[in-house]
């Protein structure tokens, strides 16, 4: 993988007021490549997400995507290439004022000038893809969880995108549909050769799709490899992880009490 | 200097800050706004109209009929008042000329205006704050569409077309309002009546009425977009956001009302 990357981030540090999550993340997406995030909840993987796809602006660091600074660049640079990306939130996010057919059609009507007819056919299309022929004309609020997550993926994917984002695409899906999710994110990565980026907590999903795998942990990249690169590592964080290991509970009596009352601390 | 003193001064001088940073904020969304609406479209990016009807109906035809029956009733009211007043002189013809210029003047757009702030500046905040809560607001950006352009020109603009057209026909409803009790109740002639009223109202009236409503609509919509892209937090954070939207909105209607009847109609 000499090729150059086409996600670059630099030294990221993020903040929500006066917490600071990331801690100068520094990250890199080859073209073509599948890359999971993982690492433990409320670490941050989300907020890394929001900052590569420009939604939130770094308070330190920088990222380029395809070599551009995508908080630095004009307007119209972004839009062409946020039009390139899609993204698939933890929370679907889909528009809810909206049938779920004009959710996968509406980023077409917008970007592209293509019949309606087309819009409607390529539509169906992606409804296929992610098992949910024959739900246009629900409202999102008609579906169940795992429902809403494949709908948002068939939006996400609806203008072909070079660079797909994934937040958590399998959470709340059950194994047969989440399998059926993961062959289809390598169905995408083989024959539309996309660039993805995917956050989960499926130890599964994560063998069968990723190439590399990204672990984070307080707020900056505790390791980066392969999965066998990752396997054979002596880091207990990350060795706790992949064996899913609970935390040792040594809990210490008095520290325990002084919590649950508030007392000292 | 005392404790207690030192914290109203810190109470006062973190408002003043907040207040400052939200004025920018408006100022920056109204530069946005006004970007999408007259230079955008010129340059070939396109123009929502789609959505600017779909909230015509919403503000325009959906109100009309709550607010056809308020301004009948403050036509009603009025004239009942001034007939009262005005029979100590013997001079109830002139009930038509106060409820015709209070009501073109002031009370038509003022009403108008408080009525659509409840009724849709709320249901604008609202939409746009669960749009910001459910991340549907990141998705349009992340998709390269600009949220202003899709979510905010389209009501701004249909409430500048909408409320001084609601506001037109507030006026001409209280007036027949006004004219009805006075038919029923005052020993005067229909067409003395008309009369009266025509000769009472000057073009300046109408024209004052209907600049001020114009400014409302911009205040309603203004602060009703930005208290819903504001909106942090959850559905409590919505709640909070549409009822400051209704409070801010009616506070700065009526401070508005009170400059433009000093520019219009102040004597000094
Ligand atoms: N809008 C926000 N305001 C304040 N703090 C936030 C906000 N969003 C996230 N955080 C904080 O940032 C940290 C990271 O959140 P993030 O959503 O990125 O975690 P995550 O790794 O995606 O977790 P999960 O796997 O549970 O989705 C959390 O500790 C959270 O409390
Ligand atoms: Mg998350």
């Amino acid at each position: 993988m000499a090729r150059e990357p086409i996600i670059q981030v630099k030294n990221l540090v993020a903040t929500y007021g006066s917490r600071t999550v990331l801690k100068g993340v520094d990250l890199e997406v080859y073209p073509g490549e599948s890359l999971a995030i993982l690492g433990r909840s409320g670490c941050g993987k989300s907020t890394l997400l929001r900052h590569m796809i420009g939604l939130s602006r770094p308070a330190e660091g920088e990222v380029l995507i395809k070599g551009q600074d995508i908080n630095r660049i004009s307007e119209d640079a972004r839009v062409a290439i946020f039009r390139k990306i899609g993204m698939l939130f933890q929370s679907a996010a889909l528009f809810n004022s909206m049938t779920v057919g004009d959710n996968v059609a509406f980023p077409l009507r917008e970007h592209t000038g293509l019949e309606e007819s087309t819009i409607q056919i390529m539509m169906k299309m992606k409804l296929d893809l992610v098992g949910l022929s024959g739900f246009d004309r629900f409202k999102p609020a008609q579906l169940s969880g795992g429902m809403k997550k494949r709908a948002g993926l068939a939006r996400a994917i609806a203008m072909d995108p070079e660079i797909l984002f994934c937040d958590e695409p399998s959470a709340g899906l059950d194994p047969v549909v989440a399998a059926g999710l993961d062959n289809l994110i390598l169905r995408l990565k083989s024959a539309f050769k996309m660039t993805i980026v995917i956050v989960t907590h499926e130890m599964e999903s994560v063998f069968t799709i990723a190439d590399r795998i990204a672990m984070m942990h307080e707020g900056v990249i505790r390791a980066i490899g392969t999965r066998d690169e990752l396997k054979q590592s002596e880091d207990p964080v990350i060795r706790q992880f992949f064996n899913r290991e609970a935390d040792d509970e040594e809990i210490d009596r008095d520290q325990y009490l002084n919590t649950i009352t508030g007392a000292g601390g | 200097m005392s404790k207690t003193a030192t914290k109203i001064f810190g109470q006062v001088g973190r408002r003043g800050l907040e207040l400052a940073g939200q004025s920018r904020e408006v100022g920056r969304l109204a530069r946005e706004t006004f970007y999408w609406m007259l230079i955008a479209p010129f340059r070939g990016k396109g123009f929502k109209w789609k959505y600017v009807v779909e909230q015509m109906v919403k503000i325009g035809y959906e109100s009309l009929p709550i607010v056809s029956l308020i301004a009948f009733f403050v036509g009603l009211i009025i004239a009942m008042q001034s007939a009262y007043q005005l029979k100590a002189f013997g001079a109830t013809i002139y009930t038509a000329n106060l409820t015709a210029v209070s009501i073109i003047r002031e009370l038509g757009p003022l009403l108008t205006a408080i009525i659509i702030t409840g009724r849709n500046g709320s249901a604008i905040t609202a939409e746009i704050g669960t749009m910001r809560v459910s991340e549907e607001i990141d998705a349009l950006a992340t998709m390269g569409l600009n949220p202003v352009k899709f979510l905010v020109v389209p009501r701004v603009l249909a409430m500048m077309i909408m409320l001084p057209c609601l506001t037109v026909i507030a006026d001409l409803v209280g007036i027949f309002g006004g004219y009805l009790i006075s038919m029923l109740t005052l020993d005067l002639t229909s067409v003395r009546y008309v009369d009266q009223t025509i000769s009472a109202l000057t073009f300046k009236d109408l024209f004052s009425g209907l600049t001020k409503s114009g400014f409302f609509a911009l205040i309603i919509a203004g602060i009703g977009c930005h208290q819903g892209l504001i909106v942090r937090g959850g559905a409590e954070g919505v709640g909070k956001a549409t009822t400051r939207s209704v409070v801010v909105s009616i506070f700065l209607i009526i401070a508005a009302d009170v400059l433009f009847t000093t520019l219009f109609y102040a004597s000094f």
